[in-house]
């Protein structure tokens, strides 16, 4: 334990161990009303060298928005309203669109939880991968196509030389997130985001990507960018977490430090309030209310009216509380939230 | 949990969907859903049914309910055939069956009002008299936990949660004795399932509902249900009790589910069996038991004899020629 302190220090002081430091993010939306959703409003965090950082939250909390934001892909009625995303130290967000491109797919790439709609139906696998090769290396199309033959081996895709002739649309649902994992990795990229990679997969399906992913992840070094609503994946797959709620991150730390000794009244209630396959419980403790719509975010902290310990102060906004080793939360009863863990 | 009384008995249903092509609209295949099916559901009890997508489940519980007509088999309804019941004898027994689907946000008409939604099964099976029916409406959705004053909104004012909690309140408007739930927690938020989940069970303690609860968590499955059925390319794979089911899964499948689910505890290391491949097509299942295609265990045998479903522990049926040779210890 006291060997991993070391590193987590050097990574909160700016250190070359940090690959992706967001700071401050904000993105903004427009609806046709004219109204701005303040869907990502002020959110830091940082991404290790080779370690996965899992980004957990419900629907509508930004987790999305925040990871297509480190990528500059905000859809066209929202705009990037501030902050940084430093990706080995230069901000992504002040590049010109042409240098972003070659960081897009080469040193940051994504997958998506739909792999059927990200993929283009009416290319083939191999011309979709080697497209993504020829883009970032000079190599020349035969080579670029034993390349993609070499991926789609790598993702464990049986017999990769007839795929690369297929469509999406021959490939199963699992098959063809393998594809999209292919394609992503061609590169060999230093940052994976993966966008609830399994969401839209069956659970044996699941464990097999998951797996994949792991075992790629050892062989190219690569740290992954894990945004999940599930938090058994998290334990799974994650070495830190970033735990967001209504646009903002309300705590984060490491894997033992959210699962064990959360300090957040939300985080709390949400590993409460999964049901465990391993343990039976009568009835589950629920987090009363429901996630508040961006237009009507309380003022102060966002979790009030739905929080146990809220009182007066919760209308100002919360204050960071640095609890060492990089476990960091945002709430004004933190010290208090300690004492509810032995209840379960 | 039940009280020994059979309310449902489903018997070897199968639902074959034809696979057509060409000009003419040929039939040139069956897409067999469900193959074969048989189990019973005790009144007072929740039976889980699990499996992967295109397993058959959804199709079993829409059959079941003959909004799908059954290819072959019977289903009988508190010792009634209904297999074959015209749709007139058919309505009564309608009120007695209800059913939550998986998407609150396609399965509530979105141009009627609450009130609207729950009065029309009240009108169409003159549950209540007309002048207390407000009143009626106005207690189911204090019920499921929402204003009274709800009545005049339409679906889309509310978020995923309060529709299901909808939707769950014209399922219980009618009184019915069996609920089949159909991925009704899926679409919804960690915290929020927790409290509909919570909800289902008050529910069916309060008015002694029976639930057939589809889904594909196993971790919500195991909450809510007195027993678990299996499901594997339109047959039945295993049923137990819960208890047993969780302690001691039989088949090599059951014992892969349980090992592939992420237990959200990082102190719980678990090995997983990872099973190699895809789900077969239900257009051609393979011959012999349908998962010695994926099966760690498979022997020459699984390849050519279709497994039947034995009991081979009091009330534990399982359809596997070798059952409880792959564990769970192996995978933990």
């Amino acid at each position: 334990m006291t060997l991993c302190v070391m590193p987590l220090i050097l990574a909160s002081g700016g250190d070359v161990l940090v690959l992706l430091e967001v700071r401050n993010l904000r993105v903004y939306f427009k609806n046709d009303a004219g109204q701005e959703l303040r869907a990502v409003d002020g959110v830091s965090f940082t991404v290790p060298h080779g370690k996965t950082v899992a980004l957990v939250g419900e629907s509508g909390c930004g987790k999305s928005v925040t990871a297509l934001a480190i990528l500059r892909l905000v859809e066209v009625n929202g705009r990037i309203a501030g902050g940084e995303v430093l990706f080995e130290g230069k901000n992504l967000l002040a590049l010109p669109e042409k240098e972003m491109q070659k960081v897009r797919g080469k040193d940051i790439a994504i997958i998506f939880q739909e792999p059927s709609a990200a993929l283009n139906p009416v290319y083939t696998i191999g011309d979709q991968i080697m497209e993504a090769i020829l883009l970032h290396q000079s190599v020349s199309r035969e080579k670029a196509r034993a390349l993609a033959e070499e991926m789609l081996h790598l993702v464990g895709i049986p017999e990769p030389r007839k795929r690369l002739n297929e469509y999406p649309h021959e490939l199963s649902g699992g098959m063809k997130q393998r594809a999209m994992i292919a394609m992503a990795l061609s590169c060999r990229p230093k940052l994976l985001i993966a966008d609830e990679p399994t969401t839209s997969l069956d659970v044996t399906i699941q464990a097999q990507i998951l797996a994949l992913l792991r075992e790629l992840q050892r062989q190219i070094g690569m740290a992954i960018l894990l945004i999940t609503h599930d938090l058994g994946i998290v334990a799974d797959m994650a070495d830190e977490v970033v735990v967001m709620y209504a646009g903002k991150v309300v705590e984060r730390g490491t894997k033992y430090d959210i699962f064990k000794r959360c300090r957040h009244p939300y985080t709390l209630g949400l590993l409460r309030s999964v049901p465990r396959l391993d343990v039976d419980e009568k009835v589950l403790a629920s987090i009363p209310g429901f996630v508040p719509d961006p237009l009507h975010f309380p003022e102060g902290c966002r979790f009030r009216g739905r929080c146990f310990l809220e009182d007066e102060a919760c209308t100002a906004e919360p204050p960071e509380i640095a609890l060492g080793n990089g476990h960091v939360v945002y709430c004004h009863h933190a010290a208090l939230s300690e004492v509810c863990h032995g209840e379960r | 949990m039940g009280n020994g009384e059979v309310l449902l008995r489903v018997e070897n249903l199968k639902k074959y969907f034809p696979l057509r092509a060409g000009v003419f609209k040929k039939v040139v295949g069956w897409i067999r859903a469900v193959d074969g099916v048989s189990f019973e559901v005790f009144s007072g009890e929740t039976l889980g049914i699990v499996g992967e997508s295109g397993c058959g489940k959804s199709t079993l519980g829409m059959t079941i309910l003959r909004l799908l007509e059954p290819t072959e088999g019977r289903i009988f309804f508190a010792g009634q055939d209904i297999t074959k019941l015209p749709p007139a004898k058919l309505r009564p027994i309608r009120k007695d069956m209800q059913m939550i689907f998986q998407d609150p946000f396609s399965s509530l008409n979105p141009r009627m009002t609450v009130q609207a939604i729950l009065e029309e099964g009240l009108r169409v099976h003159r549950v209540v008299p007309r002048d207390t029916m407000r009143k009626e409406v106005e207690m189911l959705l204090e019920r499921v936990g929402l204003s009274r004053d709800y009545v005049r909104r339409f679906p889309h004012e509310f978020s995923g949660g309060q529709r299901q909690r909808i939707s769950i309140a014209r399922a219980i408007a009618l009184r019915p004795r069996l609920v089949i739930a159909d991925e009704a927690l899926s679409s919804l938020d960690v915290s929020v399932r927790a409290q509909v989940l919570d909800l289902l069970q008050e529910l069916k303690k309060e008015y002694s509902l029976t639930y057939l609860f589809i889904s594909h968590d196993l971790a919500v499955v195991r909450q809510i249900s007195h027993r678990i059925l299996v499901m594997y390319l339109g047959k039945v794979v295993e049923l137990a009790p819960k208890e047993a089911f969780f302690a001691r899964p039989l088949h090599p499948y059951s014992v892969a589910l349980i090992s592939a689910v992420p237990i959200p505890d990082p102190d719980v290391r678990k090995v997983r069996i990872i099973l190699s491949g895809d789900v077969p097509s239900p257009l051609q299942p393979p011959p012999g038991c349908r998962f010695h295609t994926r099966c760690p265990r498979a022997q020459e045998i699984c390849a050519m004899v279709e497994p039947s479903l034995l009991e081979v522990e009091p009330g534990h049926f399982v359809a596997c020629h070798f059952p409880g040779c792959l564990t769970l210890e192996e995978a933990s």
